[in-house]
């Protein structure tokens, strides 16, 4: 029982540590390091389309535009609050307190990408399958056109400055910051995900995917379902985003377009429909191909597209299918549960 | 005590006439039958009492509340429960998933307990897991509790989506052709089963059905509809002599 309980947070705090160590020490350089934190970003990105695509049984291909959401208002705030900026002029607070407001600044950033979710969420009650799908495509213009079209924050010259903030971080204590973000944010929107769909309440979602109709009849108040399910869905996305803009150090409109959305569901696809840990394992799979592939430059998206015309032919349920690590391996279960 | 009143329900669907002035009363604990050739709007009815229809005249009232105008998740959380003609169960979760589902709306715990895992939620978890497999005991469905419903015989997924319909604890159970698909032998066993669960959970039972030995063992009291329009109603023994019925099922030329 207790190693049941304690085996996976005791191994991810190990990894945290090790990287962290790794990280601080500069025995891994930036490249591997940025790797690392688009893995977890990636993982973020995944499962939260997975609960959109997999398990409610929508097909969402607007992701990226929540992406950007949450990307733009934590930079924009973390800037504003935190750093001197040419825009914002000076911080509205002390940078040294970067390090506390940092993770809340995330949340507005996720928090508002939720909303931003609503563009999508609310036209779902009377539209469902092809029709969605075109919805979210249009979700994902609209988002990124508003975006190039407000010039206060770059426009489509991009919005930078979120390095700083970072400094200011590092000022107060000398760290690999992000890793530690990151790696907090990972785990914490697993933990949400999974805590959802393994409650009764959140299977109303999965009731939703094989049959709607019988779902309405038994007691499931299926528009309500739809919206928090494409709330928490694009709301964490939103903070994947502002992670990612915060690694990166710089945002542009055009990172976070169809392209974008196509790699979260090639990921999506990849580890399997309504599989949690599918979506980890095809997000970690995918962002070191990525890296792998780099020197094809853009033949990549010639490459990546083919590998997911081949998994459609011959294994279109994905590398888990809707089964999670420990449904394959039942050993698993002494060491972890999957509730 | 009513159940259900129905007044003057009319559907029609872009000027076509699906049922005209349906009225109907069910008392607590009856057990009424609906009958008539395909597509004489059997359904139609059905579905306008669960609200996947809003009428285009009349009302519906259970325990003396409208209802029509209500979402059917609305509908449902009120008292009414149904089964579908062709079975509609979650079929990639577990038979015992499908019986917790449907106590969605009396869950009793929201999203922040959920997320946090509160002592509420486990409270909740529990007691809906405890009353689904109280449910399944008693349907003697026990040992399948973790099977999926696709894996089981067409006779046990009927009984499966029964035992679901009831698991939202409803006053009014609709059973839209129970026996439609089944081996004869389990037909036998079908009539049994409606039988006991309405002597065992005293709730009123109103179902739709072609095969004839069915409602005529188990209805006190038959409605027979032909094109939307109710031509006759009554006892087992008077529907059967009915020669109204006899013409709407057999033809003119029969007679």
């Amino acid at each position: 029982m207790i190693k049941q309980k304690l085996t996976v947070p005791i191994t991810l705090l190990a990894l945290l540590m090790t990287v962290m160590l790794l990280a601080q020490y500069e025995v891994i350089d930036l490249y591997i390091q940025t790797i690392i934190l688009f893995v977890g970003i990636n993982i973020i990105i995944s499962s939260s389309l997975n609960l959109v695509n997999g398990h409610m049984g929508e097909f969402s291909c607007g992701h990226a535009g929540f992406i950007a959401v949450g990307a733009y208002v934590s930079s924009v705030l973390s800037v504003a609050l935190f750093a001197q900026d040419r825009i914002f002029g000076a911080p509205l607070l002390p940078p040294q307190y970067a390090f506390i407001g940092f993770p809340l600044v995330l949340l507005a950033g996720g928090i508002a990408a939720a909303f931003a979710g609503l563009l999508v969420a609310l036209p779902s009650f009377k539209t469902r399958g092809d029709y969605l799908a075109i919805i979210t495509i249009a979700a994902n213009y609209i988002i990124i056109t508003l975006i190039i079209n407000i010039d206060k924050i770059g426009g489509a010259r991009g919005f930078m400055g979120m390095k700083r903030v970072i400094f200011a971080m590092e000022d107060v204590a000398e760290i690999p910051w992000m890793i530690l973000w990151v790696f907090i944010f990972t785990v914490l929107s697993i933990i949400a995900i999974r805590r959802f769909v393994s409650s009764t309440y959140g299977k109303g979602i999965i009731a939703i995917q094989q049959d709607e109709v019988a779902a309405e009849i038994m007691s499931v108040n299926t528009n309500k379902m739809k919206l928090i399910a494409f709330m928490l869905s694009s709301g964490l996305a939103g903070i994947a985003g502002g992670l990612y803009a915060h690694v990166i150090g710089y945002v542009n409109p055009k990172s976070f377009d169809i392209l974008k959305s196509t790699e979260a569901l090639v990921m999506v696809y990849l580890g399997g429909m309504g599989s949690i840990t599918g979506s980890i394992l095809s997000a970690i799979l995918f962002t070191l191909l990525l890296e792998l592939l780099r020197p094809l430059q853009i033949i990549k998206w010639v490459a990546i597209p083919l590998l997911l015309i081949i998994l459609m032919q011959f294994r279109p349920e994905g590398i888990m299918g809707n089964r999670e690590l420990a449904d394959i391996f039942p050993r698993l279960k002494k060491f972890y549960r999957f509730k | 005590m009513t159940v259900l009143k129905i007044d003057g329900l009319t559907q029609y669907f872009s000027g076509l006439c699906a049922l005209s002035d349906f009225n109907i009363k069910l008392k607590a604990g009856e057990l009424v039958g609906l009958i008539g050739p395909n597509g004489a709007g059997k359904t139609t009815v059905f579905n306008l009492v669960s609200g996947f229809y809003q009428p285009t005249k009349g009302d519906i009232f259970f325990l003396d509340q409208p209802i029509d105008g209500l979402k059917p998740h609305q509908v449902t959380s009120r008292g009414v429960a149904r089964t579908f003609q062709n079975i509609r169960l979650w079929n990639e979760m577990t038979v015992l998933e499908n019986i917790m589902l449907a106590q969605h709306a009396s869950l009793g715990y929201g999203i922040r307990d959920l997320f946090f895992r509160t002592g509420r939620y486990q409270r909740r978890e529990q007691k809906i897991r405890n009353l689904a497999m109280e449910l399944l005991e008693i349907f003697k469905l026990t040992e399948l509790a973790e099977e999926k419903p696709k894996n089981l015989s067409y006779g046990l997924q009927r009984k499966v989506e029964i035992a679901r319909a009831l698991s939202s604890r409803p006053q009014l159970l609709l059973l839209d052709e129970p026996a439609a698909g089944l081996p004869s032998q389990d037909v036998v066993e079908l009539i049994e089963l409606i039988h006991w669960i309405h002597r065992e959970f005293k709730i009123a039972i109103w179902m739709i059905e072609h095969q004839m030995k069915v409602v005529m063992s188990l209805c006190s009291r038959i409605t027979v509809i032909d094109f939307g329009v109710v031509i006759a109603e009554g006892t087992p023994e008077e529907i059967q002599h009915h020669p109204g019925v006899i013409k709407a099922y057999l033809g003119d030329d029969q007679l």
